[in-house]
C-alpha cells in the first residue's frame, strides 16, 4: 500500500508535468513548470544530450502548398516562437511602390496600390537585399519591376443584343497576369533562367469598360510580415498539441456507443469481446476536442481528455511564394540569426 | 542590450527591436540553468518593440554569464531541431 501510494504520487506528477487536463469547466496544469528546483528527484536542469536523444520530427503529409509535421520533445516557448516567425519574420518580396502613370478606371489609385501589393510575387527573396533606408530609386539588387498596362476596348463583333461583358468588351478584367517583369539595369545577367511573375495567374485585380486603361510601373521591394502583412510568406501557420484521451474505466454497450458519437469519428472504436461491446481509443489524435462528453452525466467521470504538453502538430500552409518545408528552415535560422546578434553585442560591448 | 542592476548578480539586459518571439523562449532557456533563481522579461509598452530581460542568479555568478549561456543553448536547440528536420524531409523525399 505504501509503495502503491508513493506510485500513485510519482503519476500525479508525471500527469502535471508533461499532460495538459482539460476538466469540465477549464484547463489545468497549462504553463511548463519542470524547471530546475521545481520537483525533488527529477533531473530538470539544461541538457542539451537529452534533448536530443528525446527529440524528434515526424513529416506527417506534404502537399502542393501544405505541410504537416510533428516536433516531440520540444517546449511551448520554443515552438511558438517558430509560429511567430513563420507568420511575421521570414522575408518576401512583394509590390511597395506602385507609379500611377495613368488610371481612368473606377478603382482609385489607393484602392489599387493596396490590392498590388496583396499579390503574392513568385520570386525567391533570398537572392535580394533589403531596400535602405530612404533610398528613393531603388537598385537592381533590391528591386523587382513589375508593369501593368492594360486598356479596354469595345469588340466590334458583338452580338446586338447580348449584355454579356465577355463578349462584348476585350480585356474588361484585369487579372494578375497582366503584370509583366521588366528588367532592371543587369537583371537579365544576375537572373537568366528567372521567370519572376505573380504566383497565381487568375488574382481579378480591377474590372474596366471600355475607354478606360490602367498604366502602372510597380517596385517590388522585400520585407517582413511585422512590416505589413502583405510580406508574410504563410497563408497561415499554427499548431495544436497532440490530444491524449484515457478511459478511467471499461465502458461497455450503449454507454460505449454514447461515448462513440461524443468524438471525432475515428477517435474511438468499438471492439466486440466475447459478445459485449467494448469502447477503446482508436487514435486519438483526430479529435478535436469538442468536449461533448462533459454534456452526458453518466460519461464525464469516466474518461479524461488531457493533451501531451511537448509534443506540437505543427500545420504550414504557404502562399506559394517558397514551399513550406524551405520556410520552416528559414524561420528556424532566423531565430539562430538573433540569438547570434545578441551574442555578438555581448562580445563586443564591454559591460560595466 | 543595455544593463543596469545593482551589483553583478541582478541584472536588467534592455533587448531592442524584439518580442515574445525570442524573449518567451530565451526566458524558458535561462529558466532550465540551476544556477539561475530568477528569471523573467516583459514588454515595457506594446508600441515600443523592446523588452526588459531580468536575470537574478544564486550566489556570486555574474548574471552576463547564464544570458550567454541561455543565447548558446538556445542556438543548440535551433541548430538540432533543423537538422533533424532537414534529415526527416531529406529521408521522406528519397
Amino acid at each position: 500500500p505504501l509503495a502503491a501510494a508513493a506510485m500513485a504520487a510519482k503519476m500525479g506528477t508525471d500527469e502535471m508535468r508533461d499532460r495538459v487536463v482539460l476538466g469540465e469547466f477549464g484547463v489545468r496544469n497549462v504553463h511548463t513548470t519542470d524547471f530546475p528546483g521545481n520537483y525533488p528527484g527529477y533531473e530538470d536542469a539544461w541538457d542539451q544530450r537529452r534533448f536530443e536523444e528525446e527529440f524528434r520530427v515526424d513529416v506527417i503529409r506534404e502537399e502542393e502548398g501544405a505541410l504537416e509535421f510533428d516536433l516531440v520533445g520540444i517546449d511551448a516557448a520554443i515552438a511558438n516562437a517558430f509560429r511567430r516567425i513563420l507568420l511575421a519574420e521570414v522575408p518576401t518580396m512583394a509590390v511597395e511602390k506602385v507609379f500611377v502613370y495613368n488610371n481612368t478606371s473606377i478603382v482609385q489609385d489607393e484602392i489599387l496600390a493596396h490590392r498590388l501589393g496583396l499579390v503574392p510575387i513568385r520570386a525567391d527573396p533570398r537572392l535580394f537585399e533589403y531596400r535602405n533606408q530612404g533610398d528613393e530609386e531603388g537598385t537592381e539588387i533590391d528591386t523587382l519591376q513589375f508593369q501593368l498596362k492594360i486598356k479596354c476596348t469595345r469588340n466590334p463583333q458583338a452580338a446586338k443584343e447580348s449584355s454579356d461583358p465577355n463578349e462584348l468588351y476585350f480585356n474588361h478584367k484585369v487579372y494578375s497576369k497582366h503584370m509583366t517583369w521588366v528588367p532592371l539595369g543587369n537583371q537579365t545577367d544576375l537572373f537568366p533562367e528567372a521567370d519572376f511573375r505573380p504566383v497565381h495567374d487568375d488574382i481579378l485585380i480591377a474590372l474596366l469598360r471600355p475607354g478606360q486603361e490602367i498604366d502602372v510601373l510597380m517596385h517590388c521591394v522585400k520585407g517582413i510580415g511585422k512590416d505589413h502583412a502583405k510580406f508574410s510568406p504563410v497563408a497561415t501557420a499554427s499548431y495544436r498539441l497532440l490530444p491524449d484521451i484515457t478511459l478511467l474505466q471499461p465502458i461497455e454497450d450503449e454507454a460505449a456507443e454514447m461515448l462513440q458519437k461524443c468524438f471525432s469519428p475515428g477517435v474511438i472504436e468499438i471492439q466486440n469481446i466475447k459478445g459485449k461491446k467494448v469502447a477503446r481509443v482508436a487514435n486519438a489524435r483526430l479529435d478535436t476536442f469538442s468536449r461533448e462528453v462533459f454534456r452526458h452525466e453518466g460519461l464525464k467521470n469516466l474518461v479524461r481528455l488531457a493533451r501531451v504538453r511537448n509534443h506540437y502538430i505543427f500545420s504550414v500552409e504557404s502562399t506559394g511564394i517558397l514551399p513550406p518545408d524551405v520556410l520552416v528552415s528559414e524561420a528556424i535560422k532566423i531565430l539562430m540569426g538573433k540569438c547570434q546578434r545578441f551574442l555578438n553585442e555581448l562580445d563586443s560591448v564591454p559591460m560595466e | 542590450v543595455q544593463a543596469e542592476g545593482t551589483d553583478g548578480n541582478c541584472v536588467t539586459f534592455v533587448l531592442h527591436d524584439e518580442d515574445h518571439t525570442l524573449g518567451n523562449s530565451l526566458r524558458y532557456m535561462v529558466m532550465k540553468n540551476p544556477d539561475v533563481e530568477f528569471c523573467g522579461y516583459c514588454i515595457t509598452h506594446p508600441s515600443e518593440s523592446k523588452i526588459n530581460f531580468r536575470i537574478q542568479t544564486r550566489g556570486t555568478l555574474p548574471a552576463v554569464e547564464p544570458f550567454r549561456k541561455g543565447l548558446n543553448d538556445l542556438m543548440g536547440v535551433c541548430q538540432h531541431v533543423l537538422n533533424t528536420f532537414e534529415v526527416r524531409l531529406f529521408l521522406r523525399s528519397s
